[in-house]
Protein backbone atom coordinates (compact mmCIF):
# COMPACT_ATOMS: atom_id res chain seq x y z
CA UNK A 1 0.00 0.00 0.00
CA UNK A 2 1.40 3.54 -1.24
CA UNK A 3 0.10 5.68 1.18
CA UNK A 4 2.05 8.26 -0.79
CA UNK A 5 -0.04 8.06 -3.57
CA UNK A 6 -3.35 8.15 -1.60
CA UNK A 7 -2.00 11.28 -0.08
CA UNK A 8 -1.38 12.72 -3.00
CA UNK A 9 -4.72 11.97 -5.01
CA UNK A 10 -7.02 12.36 -2.23
CA UNK A 11 -7.50 15.59 -3.23
CA UNK A 12 -8.84 14.19 -6.88
CA UNK A 13 -11.39 11.78 -5.65
CA UNK A 14 -12.57 14.95 -3.12
CA UNK A 15 -13.72 17.05 -6.14
CA UNK A 16 -15.04 13.77 -8.28
CA UNK A 17 -17.34 13.13 -4.78
CA UNK A 18 -18.63 16.67 -4.86
CA UNK A 19 -19.43 15.79 -8.86
CA UNK A 20 -20.80 12.56 -7.75
CA UNK A 21 -23.02 14.25 -5.10
CA UNK A 22 -23.86 17.44 -6.89
CA UNK A 23 -25.19 15.39 -9.87
CA UNK A 24 -26.82 12.44 -7.64
CA UNK A 25 -28.66 15.08 -6.01
CA UNK A 26 -29.62 17.51 -8.19
CA UNK A 27 -30.80 13.93 -11.05
CA UNK A 28 -32.46 12.21 -7.85
CA UNK A 29 -34.90 15.75 -6.77
CA UNK A 30 -36.08 15.57 -10.66
CA UNK A 31 -36.75 11.73 -10.27
CA UNK A 32 -38.78 12.62 -7.29
CA UNK A 33 -40.70 15.43 -8.55
CA UNK A 34 -40.93 12.76 -11.93
CA UNK A 35 -42.06 10.10 -9.55
CA UNK A 36 -44.53 11.92 -7.66
CA UNK A 37 -46.40 12.98 -10.65
CA UNK A 38 -46.14 9.88 -12.26
CA UNK A 39 -47.65 8.52 -9.73
CA UNK A 40 -50.40 11.33 -8.96
CA UNK A 41 -51.24 10.91 -12.60
CA UNK A 42 -51.93 7.48 -12.74
CA UNK A 43 -53.74 7.35 -8.87
CA UNK A 44 -56.30 9.69 -10.70
CA UNK A 45 -56.18 7.67 -13.93
CA UNK A 46 -56.15 10.65 -15.82
CA UNK A 47 -56.83 9.23 -19.36
CA UNK A 48 -54.42 9.66 -22.22
CA UNK A 49 -51.45 10.87 -19.72
CA UNK A 50 -51.77 7.83 -17.54
CA UNK A 51 -51.03 5.66 -20.69
CA UNK A 52 -48.04 7.92 -21.55
CA UNK A 53 -46.82 7.42 -17.81
CA UNK A 54 -47.12 3.84 -18.20
CA UNK A 55 -45.10 3.90 -21.28
CA UNK A 56 -42.57 6.19 -19.75
CA UNK A 57 -42.32 4.00 -16.84
CA UNK A 58 -41.62 0.46 -19.25
CA UNK A 59 -39.15 2.60 -20.93
CA UNK A 60 -37.04 4.23 -18.57
CA UNK A 61 -37.11 1.16 -15.90
CA UNK A 62 -36.28 -1.65 -19.18
CA UNK A 63 -33.30 0.19 -20.41
CA UNK A 64 -29.82 0.19 -19.11
CA UNK A 65 -28.69 4.02 -17.32
CA UNK A 66 -25.68 3.29 -19.69
CA UNK A 67 -28.13 3.30 -23.15
CA UNK A 68 -29.96 6.19 -21.41
CA UNK A 69 -26.89 8.26 -21.42
CA UNK A 70 -25.13 7.44 -24.47
CA UNK A 71 -28.71 8.22 -26.39
CA UNK A 72 -28.77 11.88 -24.79
CA UNK A 73 -24.82 12.32 -24.96
CA UNK A 74 -24.16 10.93 -28.82
CA UNK A 75 -27.70 10.71 -30.41
CA UNK A 76 -29.05 14.35 -29.13
CA UNK A 77 -26.19 16.50 -30.89
CA UNK A 78 -27.14 14.48 -34.16
CA UNK A 79 -30.50 15.83 -34.08
CA UNK A 80 -29.29 19.27 -33.35
CA UNK A 81 -29.90 19.58 -29.51
CA UNK A 82 -26.59 20.34 -28.18
CA UNK A 83 -26.00 19.02 -24.52
CA UNK A 84 -22.88 18.82 -21.78
CA UNK A 85 -22.01 16.14 -20.11
CA UNK A 86 -23.11 17.59 -16.77
CA UNK A 87 -27.01 17.82 -17.98
CA UNK A 88 -26.95 14.55 -19.48
CA UNK A 89 -26.06 13.09 -16.36
CA UNK A 90 -28.67 14.82 -14.35
CA UNK A 91 -31.69 14.33 -17.19
CA UNK A 92 -30.07 10.65 -17.31
CA UNK A 93 -30.62 10.18 -13.62
CA UNK A 94 -34.01 12.32 -13.30
CA UNK A 95 -35.35 9.92 -16.07
CA UNK A 96 -34.37 6.64 -14.81
CA UNK A 97 -35.15 7.24 -11.43
CA UNK A 98 -38.25 9.09 -11.96
CA UNK A 99 -39.67 5.61 -12.74
CA UNK A 100 -38.37 3.88 -10.13
CA UNK A 101 -39.82 6.40 -8.11
CA UNK A 102 -42.90 6.41 -9.30
CA UNK A 103 -43.04 2.76 -8.50
CA UNK A 104 -42.57 3.46 -4.61
CA UNK A 105 -44.99 6.34 -4.32
CA UNK A 106 -47.61 4.26 -6.36
CA UNK A 107 -47.72 1.28 -3.71
CA UNK A 108 -47.55 4.28 -1.25
CA UNK A 109 -50.86 5.22 -3.00
CA UNK A 110 -52.33 1.75 -3.40
CA UNK A 111 -51.96 1.41 0.39
CA UNK A 112 -54.59 3.50 1.16
CA UNK A 113 -58.26 3.20 0.85
CA UNK A 114 -60.83 4.56 -1.13
CA UNK A 115 -62.70 5.43 1.80
CA UNK A 116 -60.27 7.98 3.56
CA UNK A 117 -60.63 10.16 0.37
CA UNK A 118 -64.42 9.62 0.98
CA UNK A 119 -63.98 11.36 4.42
CA UNK A 120 -61.82 13.47 3.41
CA UNK A 121 -64.46 15.28 0.88
CA UNK A 122 -67.58 14.37 2.96
CA UNK A 123 -65.29 16.94 5.26
CA UNK A 124 -65.63 19.37 1.67
CA UNK A 125 -62.39 18.70 1.40
CA UNK A 126 -62.07 19.30 -2.74
CA UNK A 127 -59.54 17.59 -4.53
CA UNK A 128 -56.36 19.00 -4.11
CA UNK A 129 -57.05 19.35 -0.43
CA UNK A 130 -57.65 15.45 0.22
CA UNK A 131 -54.52 14.67 -2.18
CA UNK A 132 -52.46 17.39 -0.23
CA UNK A 133 -53.62 17.00 3.40
CA UNK A 134 -54.89 13.35 3.58
CA UNK A 135 -53.50 11.03 0.62
CA UNK A 136 -50.11 12.21 0.03
CA UNK A 137 -48.84 12.48 3.30
CA UNK A 138 -50.09 8.72 3.76
CA UNK A 139 -49.03 7.44 0.69
CA UNK A 140 -45.68 9.36 1.12
CA UNK A 141 -44.91 7.66 4.21
CA UNK A 142 -45.37 4.34 3.46
CA UNK A 143 -43.32 4.94 0.10
CA UNK A 144 -40.38 5.58 2.58
CA UNK A 145 -38.45 2.53 2.56
CA UNK A 146 -38.55 1.95 -1.28
CA UNK A 147 -37.72 5.55 -1.91
CA UNK A 148 -34.73 5.44 0.34
CA UNK A 149 -33.58 2.24 -1.64
CA UNK A 150 -34.51 4.17 -5.03
CA UNK A 151 -31.95 6.62 -3.52
CA UNK A 152 -29.22 4.59 -2.84
CA UNK A 153 -29.98 2.58 -5.88
CA UNK A 154 -29.58 5.95 -8.06
CA UNK A 155 -26.84 7.00 -6.05
CA UNK A 156 -24.66 4.38 -7.04
CA UNK A 157 -25.61 4.30 -10.55
CA UNK A 158 -23.90 7.60 -11.06
CA UNK A 159 -20.98 5.42 -11.82
CA UNK A 160 -22.04 4.96 -15.18
CA UNK A 161 -21.19 8.74 -15.54
CA UNK A 162 -17.79 7.75 -16.52
CA UNK A 163 -18.47 6.57 -19.58
CA UNK A 164 -19.89 9.90 -20.99
CA UNK A 165 -16.72 11.59 -19.36
CA UNK A 166 -17.52 12.87 -16.12
CA UNK A 167 -15.17 13.22 -14.26
CA UNK A 168 -16.76 11.58 -11.20
CA UNK A 169 -15.29 8.80 -8.60
CA UNK A 170 -15.54 6.39 -11.16
CA UNK A 171 -13.94 8.06 -13.66
CA UNK A 172 -11.22 9.46 -11.79
CA UNK A 173 -10.44 6.15 -10.49
CA UNK A 174 -10.04 4.50 -14.01
CA UNK A 175 -8.26 7.28 -14.96
CA UNK A 176 -5.59 7.26 -12.17
CA UNK A 177 -5.56 3.43 -12.47
CA UNK A 178 -4.11 3.62 -16.66
CA UNK A 179 -1.80 6.24 -15.73
CA UNK A 180 0.08 4.85 -12.27
CA UNK A 181 -0.98 1.64 -12.48
CA UNK A 182 -1.97 1.53 -8.78
CA UNK A 183 -5.22 -0.58 -8.97
CA UNK A 184 -5.58 -1.51 -5.13
CA UNK A 185 -4.87 2.29 -3.77
CA UNK A 186 -7.29 3.26 -6.63
CA UNK A 187 -9.78 0.77 -6.09
CA UNK A 188 -9.73 1.23 -2.22
CA UNK A 189 -10.35 4.72 -2.17
CA UNK A 190 -13.03 4.53 -4.92
CA UNK A 191 -14.82 1.93 -2.08
CA UNK A 192 -14.17 3.87 0.48
CA UNK A 193 -15.94 7.19 -1.02
CA UNK A 194 -18.14 5.77 -2.57
CA UNK A 195 -19.31 4.30 1.54
CA UNK A 196 -18.43 8.01 2.93
CA UNK A 197 -21.42 9.13 0.50
CA UNK A 198 -24.06 6.43 0.80
CA UNK A 199 -23.30 5.10 4.67
CA UNK A 200 -24.78 8.12 5.82
CA UNK A 201 -27.41 8.28 3.34
CA UNK A 202 -28.64 4.66 4.65
CA UNK A 203 -28.10 5.65 8.34
CA UNK A 204 -30.53 8.31 7.64
CA UNK A 205 -32.60 6.43 6.05
CA UNK A 206 -33.44 3.95 8.61
CA UNK A 207 -33.66 6.55 11.06
CA UNK A 208 -36.17 8.28 8.70
CA UNK A 209 -38.64 5.10 7.80
CA UNK A 210 -38.43 4.49 12.02
CA UNK A 211 -39.43 7.92 12.81
CA UNK A 212 -42.37 7.94 10.06
CA UNK A 213 -43.76 4.42 10.85
CA UNK A 214 -44.08 5.37 14.58
CA UNK A 215 -45.74 8.87 14.00
CA UNK A 216 -48.91 7.42 13.30
CA UNK A 217 -48.83 3.78 11.66
CA UNK A 218 -48.38 0.77 12.56
CA UNK A 219 -51.74 -0.38 13.23
CA UNK B 1 -91.89 27.45 11.37
CA UNK B 2 -90.75 23.81 10.46
CA UNK B 3 -88.12 23.93 7.57
CA UNK B 4 -87.31 21.04 6.07
CA UNK B 5 -83.18 21.01 5.80
CA UNK B 6 -83.09 17.51 3.49
CA UNK B 7 -85.47 16.38 1.26
CA UNK B 8 -85.50 13.56 -1.35
CA UNK B 9 -87.82 13.21 -4.49
CA UNK B 10 -87.84 9.86 -6.03
CA UNK B 11 -84.58 9.35 -5.59
CA UNK B 12 -83.57 6.39 -7.98
CA UNK B 13 -79.89 4.54 -7.82
CA UNK B 14 -78.66 1.53 -10.30
CA UNK B 15 -75.68 -0.14 -10.04
CA UNK B 16 -74.58 -2.34 -13.00
CA UNK B 17 -78.13 -3.00 -13.86
CA UNK B 18 -79.38 -3.97 -10.36
CA UNK B 19 -81.67 -1.67 -8.65
CA UNK B 20 -80.31 -0.62 -4.95
CA UNK B 21 -82.98 2.44 -4.36
CA UNK B 22 -86.27 2.88 -6.39
CA UNK B 23 -88.39 6.19 -5.71
CA UNK B 24 -87.40 6.64 -2.47
CA UNK B 25 -88.86 10.02 -0.62
CA UNK B 26 -87.86 11.59 2.21
CA UNK B 27 -87.93 14.73 4.27
CA UNK B 28 -85.94 15.65 7.27
CA UNK B 29 -86.78 18.75 9.22
CA UNK B 30 -84.15 20.67 11.59
CA UNK B 31 -84.04 19.28 15.26
CA UNK B 32 -85.20 15.81 13.61
CA UNK B 33 -83.77 12.90 14.48
CA UNK B 34 -84.62 10.32 11.89
CA UNK B 35 -83.46 6.37 12.00
CA UNK B 36 -83.61 4.33 9.05
CA UNK B 37 -83.79 0.34 9.53
CA UNK B 38 -84.07 -2.56 7.52
CA UNK B 39 -81.96 -6.33 6.30
CA UNK B 40 -78.48 -6.14 5.15
CA UNK B 41 -78.12 -4.73 1.56
CA UNK B 42 -81.75 -2.91 1.41
CA UNK B 43 -80.09 0.28 0.62
CA UNK B 44 -79.43 2.23 3.65
CA UNK B 45 -76.08 2.77 3.60
CA UNK B 46 -76.35 3.88 0.18
CA UNK B 47 -78.88 5.92 0.59
CA UNK B 48 -77.18 7.71 2.68
CA UNK B 49 -73.66 7.91 0.24
CA UNK B 50 -76.24 9.45 -1.94
CA UNK B 51 -76.95 11.88 0.15
CA UNK B 52 -73.67 13.18 0.37
CA UNK B 53 -73.25 12.42 -3.54
CA UNK B 54 -70.08 10.00 -3.03
CA UNK B 55 -72.80 7.98 -5.15
CA UNK B 56 -73.86 8.36 -8.62
CA UNK B 57 -77.92 8.60 -8.50
CA UNK B 58 -80.01 7.49 -12.04
CA UNK B 59 -83.01 9.68 -11.43
CA UNK B 60 -84.39 12.20 -8.62
CA UNK B 61 -83.19 14.92 -6.77
CA UNK B 62 -81.56 15.73 -3.33
CA UNK B 63 -81.54 18.95 -1.64
CA UNK B 64 -79.99 20.46 1.37
CA UNK B 65 -82.22 23.38 2.13
CA UNK B 66 -82.19 24.95 -0.83
CA UNK B 67 -79.41 23.61 -3.17
CA UNK B 68 -79.51 20.42 -5.17
CA UNK B 69 -76.75 17.64 -4.12
CA UNK B 70 -75.53 16.60 -7.22
CA UNK B 71 -72.00 14.47 -7.36
CA UNK B 72 -69.66 16.56 -10.16
CA UNK B 73 -71.29 19.85 -9.00
CA UNK B 74 -69.12 22.85 -8.63
CA UNK B 75 -70.50 23.55 -5.28
CA UNK B 76 -70.16 20.39 -3.84
CA UNK B 77 -67.56 20.87 -1.62
CA UNK B 78 -69.41 24.14 -0.22
CA UNK B 79 -72.15 21.94 0.36
CA UNK B 80 -70.43 18.84 1.99
CA UNK B 81 -68.91 20.64 4.51
CA UNK B 82 -72.66 21.24 5.78
CA UNK B 83 -73.50 17.71 5.96
CA UNK B 84 -71.72 15.69 9.08
CA UNK B 85 -70.77 12.36 7.82
CA UNK B 86 -69.35 9.26 10.16
CA UNK B 87 -68.57 5.84 8.89
CA UNK B 88 -68.66 2.21 10.16
CA UNK B 89 -64.86 2.81 10.39
CA UNK B 90 -64.38 5.67 11.85
CA UNK B 91 -62.05 6.73 8.72
CA UNK B 92 -59.91 9.38 10.89
CA UNK B 93 -56.44 10.21 9.39
CA UNK B 94 -53.67 7.65 10.88
CA UNK B 95 -50.98 10.57 10.04
CA UNK B 96 -52.65 13.26 12.29
CA UNK B 97 -53.56 13.34 15.89
CA UNK B 98 -56.87 13.35 17.27
CA UNK B 99 -56.79 17.28 17.14
CA UNK B 100 -55.11 17.50 14.07
CA UNK B 101 -57.77 15.05 12.59
CA UNK B 102 -60.53 17.36 13.91
CA UNK B 103 -58.98 21.22 13.22
CA UNK B 104 -57.89 19.64 9.25
CA UNK B 105 -61.21 20.65 7.71
CA UNK B 106 -62.22 23.52 10.09
CA UNK B 107 -58.94 25.36 9.47
CA UNK B 108 -58.07 24.18 5.86
CA UNK B 109 -61.82 24.00 4.08
CA UNK B 110 -63.11 26.81 6.15
CA UNK B 111 -60.10 28.79 7.52
CA UNK B 112 -61.25 29.88 10.12
CA UNK B 113 -58.47 30.59 13.36
CA UNK B 114 -56.97 27.73 14.58
CA UNK B 115 -57.16 28.97 18.50
CA UNK B 116 -60.65 29.49 18.43
CA UNK B 117 -61.64 25.95 16.55
CA UNK B 118 -59.38 24.35 19.00
CA UNK B 119 -61.11 25.54 21.53
CA UNK B 120 -64.50 24.39 20.43
CA UNK B 121 -62.75 21.37 19.73
CA UNK B 122 -61.35 20.91 23.09
CA UNK B 123 -65.12 21.32 24.38
CA UNK B 124 -66.49 18.58 22.47
CA UNK B 125 -64.13 15.88 23.32
CA UNK B 126 -64.40 17.08 26.76
CA UNK B 127 -68.15 16.30 26.61
CA UNK B 128 -67.34 12.97 25.12
CA UNK B 129 -64.78 12.03 27.53
CA UNK B 130 -61.84 12.17 25.21
CA UNK B 131 -60.01 15.54 26.42
CA UNK B 132 -56.90 13.86 27.23
CA UNK B 133 -56.78 12.13 24.12
CA UNK B 134 -55.96 15.38 21.91
CA UNK B 135 -52.36 14.43 20.94
CA UNK B 136 -53.15 10.60 20.77
CA UNK B 137 -52.76 9.08 17.43
CA UNK B 138 -56.14 7.04 16.18
CA UNK B 139 -53.93 4.18 16.05
CA UNK B 140 -53.74 3.95 20.52
CA UNK B 141 -57.36 4.70 20.36
CA UNK B 142 -59.95 1.88 21.19
CA UNK B 143 -63.04 1.52 18.48
CA UNK B 144 -65.41 3.48 20.94
CA UNK B 145 -62.89 5.76 21.41
CA UNK B 146 -62.15 6.42 17.98
CA UNK B 147 -65.50 6.88 16.94
CA UNK B 148 -66.62 9.24 19.04
CA UNK B 149 -63.75 11.34 18.10
CA UNK B 150 -64.90 11.17 14.24
CA UNK B 151 -68.06 12.30 15.38
CA UNK B 152 -66.50 15.40 17.23
CA UNK B 153 -64.88 16.16 14.34
CA UNK B 154 -67.86 16.07 11.54
CA UNK B 155 -69.39 18.49 14.38
CA UNK B 156 -66.53 21.14 14.82
CA UNK B 157 -67.65 21.58 10.95
CA UNK B 158 -70.83 23.03 12.64
CA UNK B 159 -73.03 20.48 10.09
CA UNK B 160 -76.52 21.55 9.06
CA UNK B 161 -77.36 17.43 9.01
CA UNK B 162 -75.36 14.70 10.57
CA UNK B 163 -75.77 11.41 9.19
CA UNK B 164 -74.46 8.23 10.84
CA UNK B 165 -73.63 4.97 8.36
CA UNK B 166 -73.83 2.38 11.01
CA UNK B 167 -71.32 3.82 13.48
CA UNK B 168 -71.69 1.02 16.12
CA UNK B 169 -70.95 -2.05 13.66
CA UNK B 170 -67.87 -2.59 13.44
CA UNK B 171 -67.69 -2.37 17.46
CA UNK B 172 -67.23 -4.42 20.48
CA UNK B 173 -70.42 -4.70 22.18
CA UNK B 174 -69.28 -3.06 25.73
CA UNK B 175 -68.32 0.12 23.11
CA UNK B 176 -71.65 0.38 21.54
CA UNK B 177 -73.09 2.22 24.58
CA UNK B 178 -70.48 5.08 24.75
CA UNK B 179 -70.76 5.79 20.97
CA UNK B 180 -75.03 6.09 21.54
CA UNK B 181 -74.60 8.46 24.48
CA UNK B 182 -72.99 10.58 22.35
CA UNK B 183 -75.32 10.60 19.76
CA UNK B 184 -78.81 10.65 22.03
CA UNK B 185 -76.73 13.89 23.69
CA UNK B 186 -76.94 15.56 20.39
CA UNK B 187 -80.19 14.27 19.78
CA UNK B 188 -81.52 16.39 22.76
CA UNK B 189 -79.30 19.34 21.98
CA UNK B 190 -81.78 19.33 18.91
CA UNK B 191 -79.24 18.15 16.42
CA UNK B 192 -81.04 17.18 13.07
CA UNK B 193 -79.84 13.52 11.98
CA UNK B 194 -79.92 11.04 10.28
CA UNK B 195 -78.81 7.41 11.41
CA UNK B 196 -78.54 4.12 9.78
CA UNK B 197 -78.31 1.64 12.67
CA UNK B 198 -79.33 -2.20 13.77
CA UNK B 199 -79.81 -1.09 17.24
CA UNK B 200 -83.66 -1.27 17.96
CA UNK B 201 -83.86 -0.31 21.54
CA UNK B 202 -81.28 2.54 20.68
CA UNK B 203 -83.65 3.72 17.72
CA UNK B 204 -86.83 3.65 20.26
CA UNK B 205 -85.11 5.84 22.51
CA UNK B 206 -83.48 8.64 19.98
CA UNK B 207 -85.89 8.43 17.04
CA UNK B 208 -88.39 11.15 16.22
CA UNK B 209 -89.32 9.10 12.96
CA UNK B 210 -88.25 5.67 11.79
CA UNK B 211 -87.89 4.27 8.09
CA UNK B 212 -88.11 0.97 7.39
CA UNK B 213 -86.34 0.42 3.96
CA UNK B 214 -86.20 -3.27 1.80
CA UNK B 215 -85.26 -3.90 -1.70
CA UNK B 216 -84.44 -0.07 -2.09
CA UNK B 217 -88.19 1.35 -1.14
CA UNK B 218 -89.38 2.50 2.03
CA UNK B 219 -91.79 -0.09 3.10
CA UNK B 220 -93.16 1.64 5.94
CA UNK B 221 -92.36 4.65 8.51
CA UNK B 222 -93.98 6.23 11.44
CA UNK B 223 -92.91 7.00 15.00
CA UNK B 224 -90.98 4.50 17.15
CA UNK B 225 -93.97 3.15 18.67
CA UNK B 226 -96.20 2.76 15.55
CA UNK B 227 -93.18 1.23 13.40
CA UNK B 228 -91.19 -1.18 16.36
CA UNK B 229 -94.23 -1.85 18.68
CA UNK B 230 -97.42 -2.20 16.37
CA UNK B 231 -95.61 -2.18 12.48
CA UNK B 232 -98.30 -2.88 9.76
CA UNK B 233 -96.96 -4.46 7.27
CA UNK B 234 -96.14 -8.55 6.91
CA UNK B 235 -92.38 -7.62 6.49
CA UNK B 236 -91.71 -5.35 8.88
CA UNK B 237 -92.68 -7.69 11.17
CA UNK B 238 -90.61 -10.29 10.10
CA UNK B 239 -87.76 -8.41 10.34
CA UNK B 240 -88.65 -7.08 13.45
CA UNK B 241 -88.87 -10.55 14.74
CA UNK B 242 -85.02 -11.05 14.43
CA UNK B 243 -84.49 -8.94 17.11
CA UNK B 244 -86.56 -10.68 19.44
CA UNK B 245 -85.29 -13.54 21.53
CA UNK B 246 -88.52 -16.06 23.31
CA UNK B 247 -87.61 -18.57 25.40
Amino acid sequence: MNWEYIHKFLPLYEKAAGLTIKLGVIGILFAIIIGLACAVIQYYKIPVIRTIVAIYIELSRNTPLLVQLFFLYYGLPKVGISTNAETCGIVGLAFLGGSYMAESFRSGFEAIDQIQEESAMSLGMNTYQTMRYVILPQAVSISVPAFVANIIFLLKETSVFSAISLMDLMFTAKDLIGLYYKTTESLILLVVFYLLILLPVSMFGTWFERRVRYAGFGT
Amino acid sequence: MEENILTVEHLRKEYEGNVILDDVNLSVKRGEVVVIIGPSGCGKSTLLRCINALENIQSGTIRLQDEVIEAGAKNLAKIREKIGMVFQNYELFPHLTVIENILLAPVKVQKREKKEVREEAVKLLERVGLKDKAESYPRQLSGGQKQRVAIVRALCMNPEILLFDEVTAALDPEMVREVLDVMLELARQKRTMVIVTHEMQFAQAVADRVLFIDEGKIMEQGTPEELLQHPKTERTKQFLNIFHYEK
